[in-house]
């Protein structure tokens, strides 16, 4: 069993896997290396929102990128298909914010409008309750109405990461389970990374290990500040489907489950759940649906966000070791064919895509 | 909505009624919760109340809980029935549901004394209606007067046996007993009945219930080595083999038992440290000889610690509650200690006799992994032992992952009906020991509960964003 | 399954699928299914295979009907009522959008 690569994946979640399956489309030998069960599987919290409204608001680079992903999702969403014959259940409905005072309903709208100034192809609709009753038949009178917008979607993030796992396989790839990565070193044009049970050898390298990246960034030089941040998360039992539009803090799966969010908090590596916050998300719920009163909670978690400083991704190549990058983000899922499909043709060329310039880890140390 | 109580104990059997009395009899202030409608917990079910005439039918050692009973009812504990406790916080917040209302409390000390269940006996038709584990016969005894005629139990430990011998004594027929203790139990048992001699009491009952049984002229069936349970919507024949013959006995009632393992959900979610026990095949709690746990304030008692019976629950709850005093400023070590003493000695003849129940009675593998993939091992979400096969050939490596790769374990009873199954595939299939696969991870809530329980917990809910 | 000799529970009655069932005050409602000789009471939200009570102490979530519009509660951990309505869960809860749902008024909270 071979231990050299074209390039090795640190990090085997939703930026990792998405990545190296695109390397490995490009005709480099590619091997993920990844933790294993214990790791902080971002994968597992996520929402499975494959989400353009709201992202980038204030920051052009961020839209466009969201927006060129969703616009080749259907692509990747193809090729998984093609390749192993699985169903990720992804669909593009468009989705829904839902607001339940005037005051959320006009500082959404300014939001979008903020959006569409510098993302003219970005459409939504601003919904009253009648006319988003219309949308969803379900909500509750206390909303006031919403926002919608078809350039949305959604998939199962966890069917996805098995798809790109075997995706990535199929094409000759490689996966290595169940090993921190404990050194990282450089010798000529070659990086060795070691973990407990072997030494791997590769030209390229990248880091994409969600919250692990910060520590393996600086085996190499690099500084990928990122922190943790909890987003505690509900989900019922299996319910008859009555909710077929993705809104960003309601979704209800394949299987039937509800899952409900969210939160943004800053409790370090903490993973557990609160009564505060899983009160307030169950009130919200149910002034938004009210027939779900009578749904069960039967799992809850907090889970942590790979988080930067200013909230976006954050993609870099190492200065004093060309051939090493480190690429994070919190919205795995909807950046995915980003990832697969253009990030990693640029990586595998040896360079970083000219319109992740802005969101280099420079942005943090320049004044 | 918020209450406040010195110690509060989850779990009305008997180690929590007798940490709670103990305690409130000391002068500390006392929250004792259990989700069923009267105190007793599983083993003194329905005890206070118990209407079965004869009372040889239950037996004896059922109505010491009458004493236990009687005396938390005469104590100032605060004992709250229908309860379901769905979380006990590291920092001690307690989340409590009855009648469709969801609450707040906190304590100074919890002790959790939420005991056992029975293991899950993943064999194929296990799901088909019209089979049960023996402690649901139990149930249905002593809370109802209910009883099934011409069931065939199936399976080993003690309490297969005991509820069989309470059928006998009711005078209801009993189909067939199939007996799945391997020979070789009793040879890995031998070497621990000297100790388990000191309880010879015990060690006779068990031993004359057997002998009655056998007595009877009802099958009693030794050395199963197979059982596979056949029906199209509820059971209707019992397939068995034995000395490599395969036979069948047609029934519409099957119990099963296999042992008891701690309910461990509770502790865990509260972040209560938890090792491999392999010699009962299941997860222990660490604890110290007072049941405090690696988390401040939270303490363990009874057979949520280890598998040990009503009596040293009993006295493990004294033992833990003595405990909770003196951290409470209720009273000192040394009075502690003294007070304690005897129920420690009690509690060391109980724990003599475990290793020899623990080898006599250890569930035979092909009972715990089954080997026919097509056998459910999450009753939930349906899935089956072959299917955790191939998501740990497919890469994964325990049953955190195995959630996202099978839906094993996201189903309501939360892992509780197949935790122990699916680790044990999953070493079995990846050819590592148990110890060496982390254990699921458990959070709050630990028993389902209603959106509105939850979006009603408290008067003024700040709203998101 | 039939009841064993004890002191006199007053009886009462409850419904099951629209018939009529007798129950004795402590009853649980699964005990009194069971007493009446029903094992099934719900089909999978999965595969809708039958399934009835297991453990009769609210741990397994087998034992899941309808009580009183109500769907998926546990038969074991419910006592039985004088006129309670039950009915067999079928597949997932669709949240009382069937046919017997009564609707609250004032739906939100």
């Amino acid at each position: 069993m071979s231990t050299t690569y074209d390039a090795i994946v640190v990090g085997g979640g939703l930026v990792g896997s998405a990545i190296a399956y695109g390397l490995q489309r490009k005709g480099l030998s590619t091997v993920i290396l990844d933790e294993g069960d214990i790791a902080f599987r971002a994968a597992r919290g996520n929402f499975g929102l494959v989400w353009v409204q709201s992202k980038g608001t204030d920051f052009p680079p961020y839209a466009q990128w969201t927006w060129k992903s969703a616009e080749s999702w259907a692509e990747l969403n193809a090729e998984i298909l093609d390749i192993t014959g699985d169903d990720i259940g992804y669909s593009r409905p468009g989705g829904g914010e839902l607001c339940i005072t005037e005051k959320e309903l006009e500082s959404r709208r300014e939001k979008m409008l903020r959006l569409q100034s510098h993302a003219p192809h970005f459409k939504f609709e601003m919904l009253d309750h009648k006319a988003m009753r219309d949308l969803i038949p379900d909500i509750g009178p206390e909303v006031v109405g919403g926002c919608y917008s078809p350039a949305d979607g959604h998939a199962n993030p966890l069917y996805l990461l098995r798809g790109l796992h075997q995706s990535l396989q199929a094409k000759g790839g490689a996966l290595e389970n169940g090993g921190k990565v404990t050194a990282i070193n450089r010798q000529g044009g070659t990086f060795s990374v070691s973990t407990a049970k072997a030494k791997y050898q590769s030209a390229k390298l990248v880091l994409a290990a969600g919250l692990g990246t910060k520590d393996l960034a600086t085996m190499i030089g690099m500084n990928v500040p990122i922190r943790p941040q909890r987003g505690q998360i509900l989900v019922t039992e299996r319910l008859k489907p009555f909710l077929s539009l993705p809104l960003s803090k309601v979704r209800q799966t394949s299987e039937g489950s509800v899952q409900l969010g969210d939160s943004q908090e800053e409790v370090g590596f903490d993973e557990g759940t609160t009564s505060s916050v899983m009160n307030r998300i169950a009130h919200r719920a149910a002034t938004m649906f009210p027939h779900l009163k009578h749904a069960r909670i039967v799992r809850a978690w907090g889970a942590l966000r790979v988080m930067s400083p200013d909230g976006y991704p954050v993609y870099v190549q190492s200065e004093d070791h060309l051939g090493a990058f480190a690429a994070v983000c919190h919205s795995g899922v909807t950046l995915a064919a980003a990832h697969a499909l253009h990030l990693a043709g640029s990586i595998a060329d040896g360079t970083l895509p000219d319109e992740l310039a802005p969101m280099s880890a420079q942005r943090f140390t320049n004044a | 909505m918020k209450d406040h109580y010195q110690i509060a104990i989850i779990g009305a059997g008997p180690a929590g009624m007798a940490a709670a009395t103990i305690a409130a009899k000391h002068g500390a202030s006392v929250l004792l919760l259990d989700e069923q409608p009267h105190a007793g917990g599983q083993i003194y079910r329905a005890v206070k109340r118990q209407s079965i005439k004869d009372r040889d039918v239950l037996g004896a050692d059922y109505y010491v809980g009458r004493g236990l009973v009687t005396e938390l009812d005469d104590s100032a504990v605060k004992h709250i029935t229908g309860a379901t406790v769905w979380q006990v916080s590291p920092e001690r917040e307690i989340g409590i549901s009855k009648d469709g209302v969801a609450w707040l409390v906190t304590a100074d000390q919890v002790i959790l004394a939420t005991g056992a269940q029975e293991r899950p006996f993943p064999i194929p038709g296990w799901t088909l209606p019209g089979v049960m584990n023996a402690g649901a016969a139990q149930v249905l005894l002593k809370s109802s007067g209910v009883a099934s005629p011409d069931a065939v139990f199936v399976g080993t430990g003690p309490l297969l046996y005991l509820v069989a011998y309470q059928y006998m004594r009711a005078g209801i027929p009993i189909r067939a007993i199939l007996d799945t203790t391997p020979k070789s139990n009793m040879l890995r048992a031998l070497p621990h009945l000297p100790a388990a001699l000191t309880n010879l009491g015990a060690l006779l009952k068990g031993q004359r219930w057997i002998k009655q049984l056998h007595a009877k002229s009802m099958p009693f069936i030794k050395d199963v080595e197979d059982v596979r349970l056949i029906g199209e919507d509820a059971i209707s024949k019992v397939e068995y083999r034995r000395a490599g013959q395969w036979q069948h006995i047609e029934t519409t009632q099957v119990f099963l038992h296999q042992g008891v393992v701690p309910n461990v959900n509770l502790a865990m979610a509260a972040g209560c440290e938890h090792t491999w026990n392999d010699i009962q095949l299941c997860w222990r709690a660490e604890t110290n000889a007072w049941g405090e746990t690696n988390m401040p304030g939270i303490a363990i008692a009874g057979d949520g610690i280890t598998i040990a019976g009503a009596r040293a629950a009993e006295f493990r709850g004294r033992i833990t509650g003595y405990g909770a005093l003196v951290r409470c400023g209720l009273m000192n070590a040394a009075e502690r200690d003294r007070q304690a003493q005897p129920f420690q000695s009690a509690l060391n003849g109980e724990l003599r006799m475990r290793p020899f129940l623990d080898a006599m009675f250890r569930p035979p593998r092909q009972f715990r992994i089954p080997e026919d993939d097509a056998t459910i091992v999450c009753r939930c979400e349906e899935v089956t032992a072959g299917k955790i096969r191939e998501s740990v050939t497919l890469g994964c490596l325990g049953p955190n992952q195995l959630k996202s790769f099978s839906r094993c374990g996201m189903g309501p009873c939360q892992g509780r009906f197949c935790g122990l199954t699916s680790l044990e595939i999953i070493a079995e299939t990846r050819g590592v020991p148990v110890e060496a696969i982390e254990a699921m991870r458990l959070r709050a809530p630990v028993k389902p509960l209603m959106l509105s329980e939850l979006a009603s917990l408290s008067a003024e809910p700040e709203l998101t964003d | 399954m039939h009841r064993i000799e004890r002191e006199d529970a007053p009886e009462f009655t409850f419904e099951f699928e629209g018939e009529p069932l007798t129950a004795r005050e402590g009853d649980t409602v699964a005990a009194a299914l069971l007493a009446n000789n029903h094992r099934s009471l719900r089909t999978t939200a999965v595969t809708g295979e039958p399934r009835g009570p297991f453990c009769m102490m609210g741990v397994c979530f087998e034992c899941l009907v309808e009580i009183d519009g109500v769907a998926n509660r546990q038969a074991c951990m419910t006592e039985a009522q004088s006129g309670m309505k039950v009915r067999r869960q079928l597949g997932a809860n669709d949240l009382g959008k069937g046919p017997s749902f009564d609707d609250d008024e004032g739906a939100s909270s």
